[in-house]
């Protein structure tokens, strides 16, 4: 501890180490530690009325979890919530994994820029307004139920909003960044060279890529894959705009607790979210075996 | 020779294919801001009107969001820039046991979903200081996940750091603060600048954090969320368009200046 100190004292002095406790402290404790164990102690409370917090029956206990366990329609929007977040993660890796290669290992000089530029443009446009975009599209007037009736494939309007798949889309399309970024940094750190050695030597493309290129780039394959399941099933902006009662997001059951003040019941259900991700985190991990380290490069 | 030709148009039509898939739906919600029609379509088509840039221009309650957006960004970038700098001259600088995990608890806020943190921060202040939400909540709940996306920006430029300058400047006498000033700010300055950018871009058009952070405030997300899950109207259309125009006259500024930089340098 004491080397620690004049560590500290060595490389920043005095100032230096009042700056870094204000920030890096004040981030830690008031920002991380304490709001995530406020919620916690939330989470295992009973909901009271104001008069009984504190009273006898402020007791912890397992009751909000319990929820989740004992209603059938929670438990089936929660299942089915993880799901579909899979199946928006594999979209878009099948999406933007061919991209990101090309963006890496093909595209040069002016094509280049041109392209990473049209990638980053509609990111700059507020994730709702390209949901809205979705929803314009999908709707019962919208563009594609009109060329379909155009075309005659369609006689009446299609309800594309009624089960979950306007919302897969949506978000499919939202959050490709998060997925081509990490994919376009660990293959562009691939020596060509290997794939070129492959082909000389007769490999197939595809052969090539899955054992040369898809190895190299699981670290980035893992971090694209976290961020987008996370973000799908963290999502609220997609459930709600282009959602329909039948695609109840598990988010939305966390909103609507907190639209009826139910605090507890809410930062229960917000828990197991949290719970959810690490899960997915821990797993994509031991799946591709990289370490924490290695996926924030 | 053939299965190269064969491969070529492969590549070409999946790139058609994917950006259309980007940029149709922009295009296409573009468009739709100048019919007539008050139902946001574009068929039938009605004529060509301004009319719902005048609405929008109209609505105080946009302004308001858009102020408070500024406010809040404002905030999240300065403290998510001297959290990030701090937390990368701690994790880079000092050795000690458990660094790791130091590491993985400062980036689990890029981890978690974001309704978590805005919801965790609502109920810590609201707790702790009887604070209940608004703009600073907003701001809280923002700057824990943007100061871990600012220190990684900056760690990656601070790895590959000379430390030598640093040690030739103390063996000559300098004190930390001109070492700092002198050496290592300047070192950093380009990764600061983007981390900067970063966390104004990520602070204006988060929602998730916000929306449970914020209580009866609004930002601009905020409001076009109220606006879309409500009555819609070409107005948000409108928005959108103003947002595209921005964001490209942005981009070719950034790309007039990095020929410019280019021709310059070579």
């Amino acid at each position: 501890m004491r080397k620690l100190w004049q560590d500290a004292k060595h490389n920043f002095g005095n100032i230096g180490i009042i700056f870094i406790l204000a920030t890096v402290g004040g981030w830690f404790i008031f920002m991380i530690l304490l709001p995530q164990l406020i919620m916690i102690d939330y989470s295992f409370r009973p909901l009271l009325p104001l008069r009984k917090i504190g009273g006898p029956e402020d007791v912890y206990t397992l009751k909000n979890y319990m929820v989740l366990f004992t209603t059938p329609l929670h438990r089936a929007i929660f299942f089915k919530t993880i799901w579909s977040s899979i199946i928006v993660t594999f979209v878009a890796f099948a999406i933007c994994y061919p991209i990101s290669y090309y963006l890496a290992k093909m595209a040069r000089g002016a094509r280049f820029s041109l392209l990473m530029m049209g990638i980053i443009i509609p990111y700059w446009i507020n994730e709702l307004l390209r949901l809205f975009a979705w929803q314009l599209i999908l709707s019962d007037v919208g563009i594609l139920n009109n060329i379909l009736m155009f075309l005659g494939i369609a006689g009446e309007p299609i309800n594309f909003r009624s089960g979950n798949s306007a919302v897969i889309l949506g978000m499919a399309y939202a959050y490709i960044l998060f997925m081509i970024f990490p994919l376009y940094n660990a293959i562009e750190s691939l020596d060509s060279n290997q794939i070129d050695a492959a082909r000389d030597l007769g490999s197939s493309w595809f052969r090539i890529h899955r054992r040369i290129v898809i190895p190299h780039a699981k670290p980035g394959i893992a971090v694209g894959c976290i961020m987008t399941f996370m973000l799908a099933a963290g999502s609220i902006a997609a459930p709600l705009l282009l959602g329909s009662p039948s695609s109840f997001w598990f988010t939305q059951l966390i909103y609507t607790n907190f639209e009826t003040a139910n605090w507890n019941q809410g930062a229960a259900y917000a828990m197991v979210l949290a719970g959810l991700c690490l899960i997915f985190i821990m797993l994509m991990l031991k799946l591709f075996k990289v370490s924490l380290k290695e996926l924030t490069k | 020779m053939k299965s190269n030709t064969v491969l070529q148009i492969v590549i070409g039509g999946y790139l058609v294919l994917f950006f259309a898939y980007l940029f149709l739906p922009l295009a296409f919600m573009g468009v739709v801001a100048f019919n007539t029609s008050s139902i946001p379509q574009v068929t039938p088509w009605e004529g060509f009107t301004f009319h719902w840039f005048g609405v929008l221009f109209a609505d105080s309650q946009m302004w308001q969001g858009l102020g408070n957006s500024f406010i809040v960004a404002f905030f999240v970038v300065i403290f998510s820039v001297s959290i990030g700098l701090g937390a990368t001259l701690f994790l880079t600088r000092m050795r000690f046991k458990g660094r790791d995990g130091a590491y993985a608890i400062l980036v689990s806020p890029i981890l978690t979903p974001g309704i978590i943190l805005g919801i965790s921060t609502f109920l810590f202040w609201d707790k702790a200081f009887h604070l209940s939400g608004g703009l600073w909540t907003a701001i809280m709940g923002q700057t824990t996940f943007i100061s871990g996306y600012c220190m990684l920006l900056i760690m990656a430029r601070a790895q590959r750091f000379d430390k030598t300058q640093e040690d030739a400047a103390f063996d000559l006498g300098a004190t930390h603060g001109q070492v700092f000033w002198k050496i290592t700010l300047p070192f950093l300055r380009p990764a600061l600048l983007s981390a900067a950018a970063l966390a104004f871009m990520q602070s204006f058009e988060n929602y998730n954090t916000t929306l449970f952070a914020i209580g009866f405030e609004q930002t601009l997300p905020i409001y076009i969320g109220s606006k879309l899950r409500q009555f819609i109207s070409p107005a948000m259309n409108a928005l959108a368009v103003v947002f595209i125009v921005l964001t490209i006259i942005g981009a070719a500024v950034y790309e007039y200046r990095r020929r410019r930089e280019s021709v310059a340098a070579g």
